[in-house]
C-alpha cells in the first residue's frame, strides 16, 4: 500500500538502478506498458472518448464564450461538461465528463487483467520470486506501474483538450478552474484505480488471463450499462415507490441513493460533477421532480474550490476506501497463494 | 506460503547474529539493502567477484561452512498429502548434487523450501547458513535458481530478460552489463541475445534459464529439471559448464532430474528420492553398496575355439572363489557376465581370471567391471521402499 502515493515518480527513476524491489518491478512493468499495443489502444480509446464530445460542445461553448465574454470563471470547466442537448447515449450525457466515466474502467482493466496470472501462464513468476524481492514487491510495483500509467494517458488527454479548448476556443482557464481540473484529475485516477485494482483482484484469482478479461469487462459492461438500470429495477420490486405518502418515497429515493452509490461510476460522476461545476450545490441531482424544481429555483451561487471538495469528500474517501478494499484482496489472495500453481 | 518480513516485523532472527554470513558490520537485512546505495552494492560484489578455487566460502558460521544446504527433518504437508517426509539432505560445496525421482515425489517442493518460497510444515533448513523461511532475501540474494519449465518474458530479448535480474539484484548496470555478456557467453546464447525470447527454442530458454540463474554471481544453484528439452549435444556442454562452474568457483549445486544417465554421469553424489522420503544419499558406489543385490559384475570375452572349450572355460573360472554365477553370451564371441559374490572380492576374481587364462594358455580379449548403472539402483531402491509407503505414482 505504501507504492502508489509514490507511484507517479516511480518512471523518472529509470536510469539509476531503483533500491527498492517493488520500483525495479514497476519500473519494467511501466516499459512494457508504454510500449505495448494496448497502451495506444487506450489512448486511442480514451482520445476518442474525450474528442467526440469536445467537438460536439464547441460549438455551444462559443456562443456561451461570446455571451459571457470573460467575466465567467467556470467556462474552461464547461468544456468537460458541456455537451449537446439533444443526444444521449445509454442514458448518458454526450460530455466529456460522461465519456470519461464511461472509458476510463477499460483503461485500469486493460492494464491489469493478466498482471498476476501472466507471470504464471509465461512461467516467470517462480523465476521473479526467486529474485531477492519480498512477494509483496511484485504485487505493489505491478499497481504502481498500472497507476503511473494512467496518470500519464489521463495527464495527455487532459493537456489535450486543454490546449484545443485554448488554441481552438480562446478560452483561457483561471487558476482556481486549474486546481478543479487537477483535483479532477486526481479523483480520476483514483476511479480508475479502483478498477485497477479490481484488475488485479481478478488476475490473482483467475488462473487464466482470457478468463480475468472476459469477467472484468463483462462487470464492468453491466455496471456502466445497466447498473443504474438495476439497482433501479432491483429497488422497485423491494421498496416499491408510490404518490401515496411522501415519507416513505422518501426513504425509497434515499435506499436508492445509497445503493447507487455502491456502484464506483455514480461515486466517481457525483465527485466530478461537483468538481467541474462550481455552481452545483448538490452531490447527486434529486430524482424528483419537485427536488428538481428546488435545484433550478436556487439563486445563482459560484462555490469556491475548497467548498465544492467538501461537498464531495465523502465520494472521494469512499472511491479510495473501494480501491484499497479491491487492493487489499487481491494482495492478500497473491501472498497466500502457492508459487507453482 | 507467505514470506514473513524482515523489514515489517523490524525484528532481526533471534539467532540472526551467529549464523551472520558476511563480516559486514551492518546486518544484510531489508533496511540496510533499503539504504544502500549503488555505491556500497559494488563495492560488497567487489568484494565478493574474484573468489579463487582455494578461498574459503563466505559463510562464516557456526553451521560447517563447507556446506551450503543442510536440511533436518524438513517435512511439508498439503492437507493430508505429504509432499515431502523427514527430509535429511547435505549439500556441500564443490559438489553437484542430484536429486533423483518421479514426477511428484517432492523435488520441486523441496526446492521451493531451500528458496523460502513455500514454507515448510516442519524441520528445518539451511542455504548458505542461513534459514529461507526467515531470510529468504539473503539466501535468494546468494542462490540462483531455475525452476521446473523456465519461462520468459516473450516480448523482451534475452538480454534484457537478464537485465531485469540483474536490476531485482541490485547489480549496478554497467556491472551487469559485462555480467550478462560473459553467462550469454557461456551458455552458447550470444548470437541470439539479443532476439525477442518468444522465438527461442524450449532447449535456448533452458540456456538462458541456467544464464539467469547465473548472472547474480551465485554461491549456491539450485537447477529444477535443466537439461529436458536441450539436444544431446546441449546437453553435454551444459553439464560441462556446470562441472566448471563446480571446480572453478567452489559452487555447490543441486539439481533436480528424472533423467538416471545424465545425473549417473554429472553429479558427485545423488540423492534418491520416492514419494516425498529420500531413500538414499551418496556417490553412485556407495548407494551401489545400499541397493546392491550383494553382487558385482565383471564382463570378460574370450577367442575360444569351440563350445567344449568354452564349457571348461567357464567350468575354470566357476571355480574361482566368491565367483557365483558365470553366464555366457549367446554367441561363443559375445562377452560373459561374471557375478562375484560379495561385491569387495571382484578385484580379486578379475586378477584370477588373468592368472588362470595365463596358465591354460586362455585367449582373454577383455576383461572389465561393470560399473553399477544408477538405473539399477533406483529401480532396485525405489522398489525396495515402495512397499513400506506405498506405491509410487
Amino acid at each position: 500500500m505504501t507504492a502508489e502515493p509514490r507511484a507517479p515518480d516511480a518512471p523518472a527513476r529509470t536510469r539509476s538502478v531503483p533500491r527498492a524491489g517493488w520500483a525495479v518491478v514497476a519500473n519494467k512493468e511501466f516499459a512494457d506498458h508504454l510500449l505495448s499495443i494496448r497502451f495506444f489502444v487506450l489512448l486511442a480509446i480514451l482520445g476518442l472518448a474525450v474528442g467526440i464530445p469536445f467537438f460536439l460542445a464547441s460549438e455551444q461553448i462559443r456562443s456561451l464564450a461570446s455571451q459571457t465574454s470573460g467575466a465567467d470563471n467556470t467556462l474552461f470547466l464547461a468544456l468537460f461538461l458541456l455537451g449537446p442537448q439533444d443526444v444521449s447515449i445509454f442514458q448518458l450525457d454526450v460530455t466529456i465528463q460522461s465519456f470519461v466515466s464511461l472509458a476510463a474502467p477499460l483503461l485500469g482493466l486493460a492494464f491489469a487483467f493478466d498482471a498476476v496470472n501472466g507471470e504464471r501462464a509465461q512461467g516467470t513468476l517462480p523465476r521473479l520470486l526467486s529474485q531477492p524481492i519480498y512477494r509483496d514487491d511484485v504485487i505493489n510495483g505491478k499497481f504502481a506501474a498500472g497507476l503511473a500509467i494512467i496518470a500519464m494517458v489521463l495527464a495527455i488527454v487532459v493537456a489535450l483538450v486543454a490546449a484545443f479548448g485554448m488554441f481552438r476556443l480562446g478560452i483561457v482557464p483561471s487558476p482556481e478552474e486549474v486546481l478543479r481540473i487537477l483535483v479532477w484529475m486526481v479523483v480520476t485516477i483514483v476511479y480508475v484505480g479502483v478498477w485497477l485494482a479490481f484488475g488485479l483482484l481478478l488476475s490473482v484469482v483467475m488462473r487464466r488471463a482470457a478468463t480475468s478479461a472476459l469477467v472484468g469487462f463483462g462487470i464492468w459492461f453491466v455496471v456502466a450499462a445497466f447498473g443504474r438500470f438495476l439497482v433501479g429495477l432491483v429497488l422497485a420490486f423491494l421498496v416499491p415507490v408510490s404518490n401515496a405518502l411522501t415519507e416513505e418515497n422518501l426513504a425509497a429515493i434515499q435506499t436508492r441513493t445509497f445503493f447507487l452509490r455502491l456502484l464506483p461510476n455514480t461515486l466517481y460522476d457525483e465527485a466530478s460533477r461537483v468538481l467541474l461545476n462550481p455552481t452545483a450545490t448538490y452531490s447527486s441531482t434529486p430524482p424528483t421532480i419537485g427536488g428538481n424544481i428546488q435545484v433550478s429555483q436556487q439563486s445563482f451561487t459560484v462555490l469556491s474550490a475548497d467548498q465544492s471538495f467538501l461537498i464531495v469528500w465523502p465520494q472521494i474517501v469512499v472511491l479510495v476506501g473501494l480501491m484499497v478494499a479491491c487492493f487489499a484482496l487481491a494482495y492478500v489472495r497473491f501472498m497466500r497463494q502457492e508459487v507453482r500453481a | 506460503m507467505t514470506e514473513p518480513n524482515p523489514a515489517a516485523t523490524g525484528e532481526p532472527a533471534p539467532d540472526a547474529p551467529v549464523e551472520e554470513p558476511l563480516p559486514a558490520p551492518s546486518p544484510p537485512t531489508a533496511e540496510r539493502d533499503a539504504a544502500a546505495t549503488p555505491e556500497t552494492g559494488r563495492r560488497t560484489r567487489k568484494k565478493r567477484r574474484p573468489r579463487l578455487p582455494g578461498e574459503p566460502q563466505r559463510t562464516s558460521s557456526r553451521d560447517d561452512p563447507s556446506i551450503p544446504i543442510r536440511t533436518g527433518g524438513l517435512t511439508k504437508q498439503y492437507g493430508d498429502l505429504v509432499a515431502v517426509d523427514h527430509l535429511d539432505l547435505e549439500v556441500h560445496s564443490g559438489e553437484i548434487f542430484g536429486l533423483l525421482g518421479q514426477n511428484g515425489a517432492g523435488k520441486t517442493t523441496t526446492i521451493l523450501m531451500l528458496l523460502g518460497l513455500t514454507e515448510p510444515t516442519s524441520g528445518k533448513a539451511r542455504v548458505v547458513g542461513l534459514d529461507p523461511a526467515r531470510r529468504p532475501l539473503d539466501v535468494k540474494r546468494r542462490v540462483g535458481y531455475m525452476p521446473d519449465s523456465v519461462g520468459f518474458y516473450g516480448d523482451l530479448t534475452g538480454r534484457q530478460n537478464l537485465r531485469y535480474t540483474a536490476r531485482l539484484n541490485r547489480i549496478p548496470d554497467r556491472e551487469a552489463e559485462a555480467t550478462i555478456s560473459e553467462v550469454l557467453e557461456q551458455v552458447g546464447l550470444t548470437s541470439r541475445a539479443d532476439d525477442p525470447t518468444d522465438t527461442y527454442s524450449r532447449g535456448m530458454l533452458q540456456r538462458l534459464g541456467i544464464a539467469d540463474a547465473l548472472v547474480k554471481d551465485p554461491d549456491v544453484m539450485i537447477l529444477d529439471e535443466p537439461t529436458t528439452a536441450i539436444d544431446p549435444l546441449g546437453v553435454v556442454e551444459i553439464l560441462e559448464l556446470l562441472r566448471g562452474l563446480v571446480r572453478s568457483r567452489g559452487m555447490a549445486i543441486l539439481l533436480s532430474s528424472h533423467l538416471l544417465n545424465q545425473v549417473q554421469s554429472t553429479c558427485d553424489r545423488i540423492g534418491i528420492f520416492a514419494a516425498g522420503r529420500l531413500i538414499g544419499q551418496g556417490t553412485l558406489s556407495e548407494l551401489a553398496t545400499r541397493f546392491g543385490d550383494d553382487t558385482a559384475h565383471i564382463e570378460v570375452a574370450f577367442d575360444v575355439p569351440d563350445d567344449e572349450a568354452a564349457e571348461r572355460t567357464t567350468a575354470l573360472i566357476r571355480d574361482l572363489p566368491s565367483v557365483s554365477e558365470v553366464t555366457p553370451g549367446l554367441l561363443p564371441t559375445d562377452p560373459w557376465l561374471i557375478a562375484v559374490r560379495p561385491p569387495v572380492a571382484e578385484t580379486g576374481v578379475r586378477r584370477g581370471i588373468l592368472a588362470l587364462s595365463v596358465a591354460n594358455d586362455l585367449h582373454l580379449i577383455s576383461i572389465r567391471p561393470l560399473a553399477p548403472s544408477l538405473e539399477e539402483i533406483y529401480t532396485r531402491a525405489v522398489a525396495r521402499t515402495a512397499p513400506a509407503h506405498g506405491a509410487v505414482a
